[in-house]
């Protein structure tokens, strides 16, 4: 296998601290005022330039969210959180509404670059391998920079662009299905991200469509003390198919960051969604200091018949991360993936898993959860599937591993399952183990060093995951997880 | 959903607070027990029964079930208790010594005490051992039972029960058996101490005869197994009717220690059998199986937390459920896997039959692990039964009810089989066939 080679190779060209997206970029930005306050609020909704409505939905999260409090049924520990000395809103200053990618700062260009993210328009490819092209949002702090490959995407009449576009040019559609999943009263973060979400990125893929190419969002949280809250909105039409990849990197900073995103996808009759994400936003450092605290929520919903949401994620980032992508099985014979690779070292703590809800007929969901803890970190799996009443002959197979590297770290598995449907079939499995002895030494004997033989067990135990993925991502992803777990043994 | 809520004192909860204020002089116990009493009470007063937002009794909500606090039930005599006993069948013609406990009390007429002491077993009224020296010691609890709220009741209230004390390396050549007898309404609360010394070898059976229509049982088994001990335990909760049943098992492994333990639960409508057990000492094993039935609007909860704090120690759960019409069924497991408790062995697994379109089962397998050598595994599985096998039954002939019994005996008596206690498997498998046949 190449990929292995390639991985191995890179792990060796890292240095000993192996995050290489910890730069800050040195660019003139706008900020709000610090504070979650009702002016926060409307500073944010007028400067999105947004209608009256979505003010008053933000205002009235808000509200909620004061009389709500921080969850604490997550095996996550960390100091609390003063809302008050954040700011809700950062913008790099020189792309207010940039007509093109000429008019975008060149110093955001080059940081993207540095993020190996293309943001032109990359014609050499175009043409020659039409399926492999991505069309990408970028989204720096709290605001969409750029959107590639639009005019293209328009003429098959995909719309994709940042949601506070999508409110000015698209204002029912986003009226129609924003909070439609995610109700403004969900968790206390998403409340939060309600009143608070600067930007974010929104497709449609209308009735029939088959979306042409890869959509991708890359965010980058830049600015200190600030928080990211970006909202997705993600609506497949009866018979469309999209793709959609994301992003994330963060830089180097003592203190933690918060990012509380919100993503939706709606999937109507026979469309199907498939969401992938590699998260990679700062861990913190050796020592556990600093790293960004990650509250997720996504969720998405197969609301027709015969639709498909599948997520795919690989969680290789964050100081903290708790995020559960779910999927809502409404129509009947609609089905839900959730395939997950969570690496943690340091003193990382993962908190994720996913929830599969089958309430429509013949729904089936399956999910393979890989879980890799090294160094002091905790990784917790923690899912839910659950038939109702009316979800006959509703289907689960949950797979979830946890492999241990070191003695210090823990995995954790909580998994939920409830049925009240008897002819709704149920089966999860569960295992947790250390790398052998007996594997280390098999690849030792053949010449491998340590760090070269975890690395290819590693790579065999995520293989049903890995294999989910696109293909550019795929690669990626095998690059990162042995970065990640770099200095975990010997 | 994340709402602040203050606490509100349901009338069940008004009524037990009043009760324990009013019955407080009377209770046994040394001015230390007394202490962990008003303790529990506190806890009661400021929390209120578990509910389901306590996690661990997320789907079985104590709080709304009851209704109404029972009064405590008054002492049964001798003769009272010995009426229940004839009328109940328990364990048949096996042969067993007897210790009768009736509305939470020990009776001595009743049980075979002097025999006992033959086989080098001690036994002595709990309610005289709680106003001795040792007293409050006897109402400790283990660190992950902290703060369950069945527990708190149960001390709180406690009106008596036995102790057992198995001489080291005694082994008690029958098995004996506990029998909890309900005579008349009310709430029985009681608590079994059990210690088995080092070698020494105890067959434990745990029955209950009596009125189940109505009232509630609290039950706390503490067992104590030193090292190179045994202890086996084939608890059997069954009846008809209103009643709840609520039991917990406290247990601690020495050393090469053995503890294995069957709960068989057939009714009443509300039953919460909950253990926890503590690994102490290396190189012992625990092996908790468990069979349910339950069906019209019954609740059948089985719950463990199995601390491996120990290295090189292993743990087999396995359990069975069985449900129909309404009933819900409860599985929570847990194993923990603490620091440096290197080369745990756990395995657990859960499977559920739902018999009709009604039933709910709810599954909850956890693994919570803080050491990298260690194989753990669980598995979790809810579904009805195979049609493909019932129809290689009914193809040769077998009518399709019969061939029901059959795949659900079958199904169940993979644990029952698995626990592997030949005395009482028949016996069991009898009571499968008995509830299978009272089906509608």
């Amino acid at each position: 296998m190449p990929a292995v080679q390639e991985t191995i190779d890179q792990v060796k060209a890292i240095d000993v601290d192996q995050y290489k997206y910890g730069f800050v970029t040195d660019i003139e930005s706008e900020r709000g005022a610090k504070g979650l306050t009702e002016e926060t609020v409307r500073f944010i909704s007028a400067k999105k330039n947004e209608p009256e409505w979505m003010t008053e939905w933000r205002l009235e999260a808000l509200r909620r969210f004061k009389t709500m409090d921080e969850p604490t049924w997550a095996r996550v520990h960390y100091p609390k959180i003063d809302f008050d000395e954040l700011y809700y809103y950062a913008a790099p200053k020189s792309v207010e509404g940039p007509k093109s990618i000429d008019e975008v700062d060149p110093e955001l260009l080059a940081t993207y670059e540095k993020l190996g993210i293309p943001l032109r328009e990359q014609e050499i490819l175009a043409g020659i391998k039409p399926e492999n092209r991505v069309a990408v949002d970028a989204v720096f702090d709290s605001v969409s920079v750029v959107t590639t490959f639009k005019e293209e995407l328009k003429k098959a009449g995909v719309i994709f662009c940042s949601i506070s576009e999508a409110l000015r040019e698209y204002p029912d559609l986003v009226k129609k299905y924003l909070g439609s999943v995610v109700p403004v009263t969900d968790n206390f973060y998403a409340t939060l991200n309600s009143a608070v979400f600067s930007d974010g990125s929104f497709v449609y893929v209308p009735e029939g469509v088959r979306c042409p190419m890869e959509l991708s969002t890359y965010f980058r949280i830049n600015e200190q003390n600030t928080g990211q809250f970006e909202r997705t909105l993600i609506i497949a039409d009866k018979g469309a198919y999209v793709s959609y990849l994301e992003g994330c990197t963060a830089p180097q900073r003592d203190e933690n960051q918060l990012h509380a995103a919100v993503v939706e996808l709606v999937a109507l009759d026979d469309a199907e969604i498939k969401y992938s994400t590699v998260q990679n936003w700062f861990p913190g450092d050796a020592q556990g200091k600093g790293g960004i605290y990650n509250f997720v929520t996504k969720r998405g919903d197969c609301r027709g018949k015969n639709s498909k949401i599948s997520w795919t994620q690989v969680e290789t980032g964050s100081a903290i991360t708790w995020k559960y992508p779910s999927c809502i099985l409404r129509g009947d014979n609609s089905r839900g993936e959730f395939y997950s690779i969570a690496v943690s070292n340091g003193y990382q703590q993962v908190d994720s898993g996913t929830k599969m809800i089958h309430l429509g007929k013949n729904t089936s969901s399956r999910i393979i959860s890989k879980g890799i803890s090294a160094g002091r970190s905790q990784n917790t799996y923690r899912g839910l599937v659950s038939a109702h009443r009316k979800a006959s002959n509703a289907r689960n197979f949950t797979q979830c591993d946890s492999l241990l590297i070191g003695q210090d770290c823990g995995a954790h598995t909580v998994p939920y399952i409830e049925s009240k449907n008897s002819t709704a079939t149920f089966e999860h499995e569960a295992t947790t183990s250390k790398i052998s002895d007996d594997q280390m030494f098999y690849c030792q004997q053949r010449g491998m060093s340590d760090e070269e033989a975890v690395a290819l067990i590693v790579n065999g135990f995520v293989k049903d995951v890995i294999q989910q993925l696109p293909m550019e991502f795929a690669v990626e992803a095998q690059k990162l997880i042995s970065i990640s777990l770099e200095g975990s043994v010997g | 959903m994340n709402a602040n809520t203050p606490i509100t004192h349901t009338q069940a909860e008004t009524g037990l607070i009043a009760r324990y204020d009013s019955a407080r002089a009377g209770f046994a116990g040394t001015d230390a027990v007394i202490a962990l009493r008003d303790a529990a009470a506190e806890q009661l007063r400021r929390k209120g029964l578990p509910h389901r937002r306590v996690e661990e009794y997320k789907y079985t909500d104590l709080r709304a079930f009851m209704k109404s606090s029972a009064r405590l039930s008054a002492a049964a005599s001798a003769d009272e208790a010995r009426a229940v006993l004839e009328a109940s069948d328990g364990f048949g013609d096996l042969g067993r010594y007897r210790i009768v406990i009736a509305n939470g009390r020990f009776v001595e007429a009743l049980s075979d005490v002097a025999a006992l002491a033959g086989e080098g077993v001690t036994v002595t009224d709990f309610t005289e051992a709680l106003g001795g020296d040792n007293g409050a010691a006897l109402l400790a609890i283990p660190a992950s039972a902290e703060g369950d709220g069945t527990l708190a009741l149960n001390t709180a209230f406690v009106q008596g029960g036995v102790m057992l004390s198995v001489r080291e390396g005694a082994e008690v050549s029958k098995p004996v058996e506990l029998l909890h007898v309900v005579a008349g309404e009310g709430a029985q609360v009681t608590r079994c101490r059990i210690a088995v010394a080092p070698g020494a070898k105890l067959k434990l059976l745990e029955t209950f005869a009596g009125n189940t229509s109505s009232g509630e049982t609290n039950a706390v088994f503490d067992y104590d197994i030193a090292d190179s001990a045994e202890l086996t335990v084939t608890r059997l909760i069954d009846g008809d009717g209103e009643g709840a049943r609520l039991f917990t098992t406290l247990a601690r492994l020495g050393s090469e220690a053995r503890f294995h333990t069957l709960g068989f639960i057939a009714g009443p409508s509300f039953v919460r059998n909950q253990q926890f057990v503590a690994f102490a000492g290396e190189n012992s094993e625990a092996r908790l199986f468990g069979v349910t039935m339950a069906r019209d609007k019954a609740l059948a909860d089985q719950t463990l937390i199995v601390d491996h704090a120990v290295p090189n120690c292993s743990s087999r759960e396995f359990f069975k459920t069985v449900l129909d019409d309404e009933a819900r069924g409860v599985y929570q497991g847990r194993i923990n896997v603490a620091p440096h408790a290197q080369k745990t062995d756990g395995e657990m697994m859960t499977q559920a039959l739902l018999l009709s379109e009604g039933p709910e089962m709810a599954n909850k397998p956890e693994l919570e692990i803080f050491a990298d050598d260690v194989l753990c595994a669980h598995g979790a599985t809810s579904g009805q039964i195979d049609e493909d096998l019932l129809f290689y039954l009914r193809a040769r002939g077998i009518p399709e009810d019969e061939a029901k019994t059959l795949l659900v005996l079958a199904f169940l008596s993979e644990a029952i089989e698995e626990f592997g206690e030949d005395d009482v498997t028949g016996m069991l498998e009898e009571r499968v066939r008995a509830w299978l046949a009272a089906r509608s």
